[in-house]
């Protein structure tokens, strides 16, 4: 499975984010996106999970799933955790099992460290057990490609090295996975594409 | 079919745990009811004679009150966004999302207003087919407000707009609605006509409702 784009072109506001960015990955690859702030990753990861629409450009995933849309074989994380807080944790990741048709609660909270915060309100949640939550979608619902945008925010390091080795299961089965961050992601980055300087 | 009932669910458990849906509707549409009486006079042929439109005023303010409140969280919290990649089209979420407004906020309002109707000396004849035309129409102000709440979802305190936007909308609902509220009183056949324009209403809204609030998310997402 590839995922490739060509010239692609982000406009927002009238504004060009980022123009003629070309990118490759194949299964199994891990891609990390750098750049400075306003070079248009968000951008670009909303644009893979077809949230923005290109101004130019081609998109595909080559091999996947003919009739869904990237966006419907793609997980994206990003600083908006989609939490309900008047929900419980493990009502919250019900809710995206049944919506997105999932797995087992109960293997995505153990396998971010919330089994213990099961029961609990997602409303007194920490910063960094919130996003634990958002990110526990990831083995909740099994879905090819994955969009991080800044997954380790507010993560201290052992739930760093638990998405590490959340990764490192997902590439080996043949996974897709574009990370855009600055911290080092426990393994060498298969591909790299920096985003140019915004103006 | 499963993933709509889930979302529909999930929202009817938010409502009902947050309060402000059906709560805070239903308080305002007593406070109307109750001081309406007070404000006019113990005119009690008068209250009677405009006890249905007094009913259906309130029914229309208290569901725009809690019109622009039907995606703003899932828009800010970025539930929006992962509902758009999942596997049904992002018209049935806004279909589910509508529906859930209306079970959890016109619904309860439409069964409580020929009961608080006692309030303004309604004539006992017309609490029937008040109630009927009230369960049909108010269907309609859910996918309505669902537009408007769409439309603005971006803006921060967009309650004005919503009402701007959708008042226009309403007042078909309101014209139909009451003339098929009055029962006898203004025959069967003009209640009869009435009731089915607004079905048909209802039925357009239904179709309208979930593209036109799918097609203006999808715009605040990018």
């Amino acid at each position: 499975m590839i995922l490739s784009g060509g010239n692609l072109t982000c406009e927002r506001g009238g504004r060009t984010v980022f123009s003629a960015v070309s990118l490759s990955l194949r299964s199994g690859e891990l891609m990390q996106l750098t750049g400075p702030n306003g070079s248009g990753k968000s951008s670009l990861l909303r644009l893979i999970a077809g949230l923005n629409e290109q101004a130019s450009g081609t998109l595909a995933l080559e091999d996947g799933h003919g009739d869904l849309t990237i966006g419907q074989q793609a997980h994206y994380i990003a600083h908006q955790e989609a939490v309900k807080t008047a929900l419980s944790v493990h009502e919250n990741l019900a809710f995206w099992r049944d919506f997105m048709g999932g797995g087992d609660v109960g293997e995505a909270l153990s396998a971010f460290g919330l089994s213990r915060l099961s029961t609990y309100p997602a409303g007194l949640l920490s910063a960094g057990q919130k996003r634990r939550l958002a990110l526990a979608r990831l083995v909740l619902v099994p879905r090819v490609l994955w969009l991080l945008d800044e997954p380790t925010v507010g993560l201290d390091s052992a739930s760093l090295d638990r998405l590490v080795k959340v990764m490192a299961a997902h590439l080996g089965t043949g996974g897709m996975i574009i990370a855009a961050t600055h911290v080092p992601l426990g393994r060498e980055p298969d591909t790299r594409l920096e985003l140019g300087a915004s103006s | 079919m499963k993933l709509i009932l889930a979302l529909i669910r999930r929202d009817l458990v938010l409502s009902y745990r947050q309060g402000g849906g059906a709560g805070s509707a239903l308080g305002f549409f007593l406070a109307v009811v109750v001081l309406l009486p007070i404000g006019i006079g113990p005119d009690q042929q008068l209250l009677a004679r405009i006890a249905p439109g007094a009913l259906w005023i309130s029914l229309l303010l208290s569901v725009l009150l809690s019109a622009d409140r039907i995606y703003q969280q899932d828009y800010e919290d970025g539930s929006l966004d992962i509902m758009t990649m999942g596997p049904v089209p992002f018209e049935m979420v806004a279909l589910a999302k509508s529906v859930a407004h209306w079970l959890s906020t016109s619904l309860p309002l439409a069964i409580a207003a020929p009961l608080l109707g006692f309030l303004l000396n309604l004539d006992p004849a017309t609490i029937l087919p008040l109630g009927i035309a009230m369960m049909l129409g108010s269907i309609a102000l859910s996918l309505l407000a669902s537009i408007g709440a769409a439309v603005t979802v971006g803006l921060r305190r967009g309650g004005l707009l919503v009402s701007i936007l959708v008042l226009p909308l309403y007042v078909p609902v309101l014209i139909f609605g009451l003339s098929a509220s009055q029962g006898p009183a203004s025959g069967p056949e003009i209640a009869t006509a009435a009731l089915l324009i607004l079905t048909a209403i209802t039925l357009v809204s239904l179709v309208v409702s979930p593209l036109a609030s799918a097609a203006a998310l999808r715009s605040y997402l990018k």
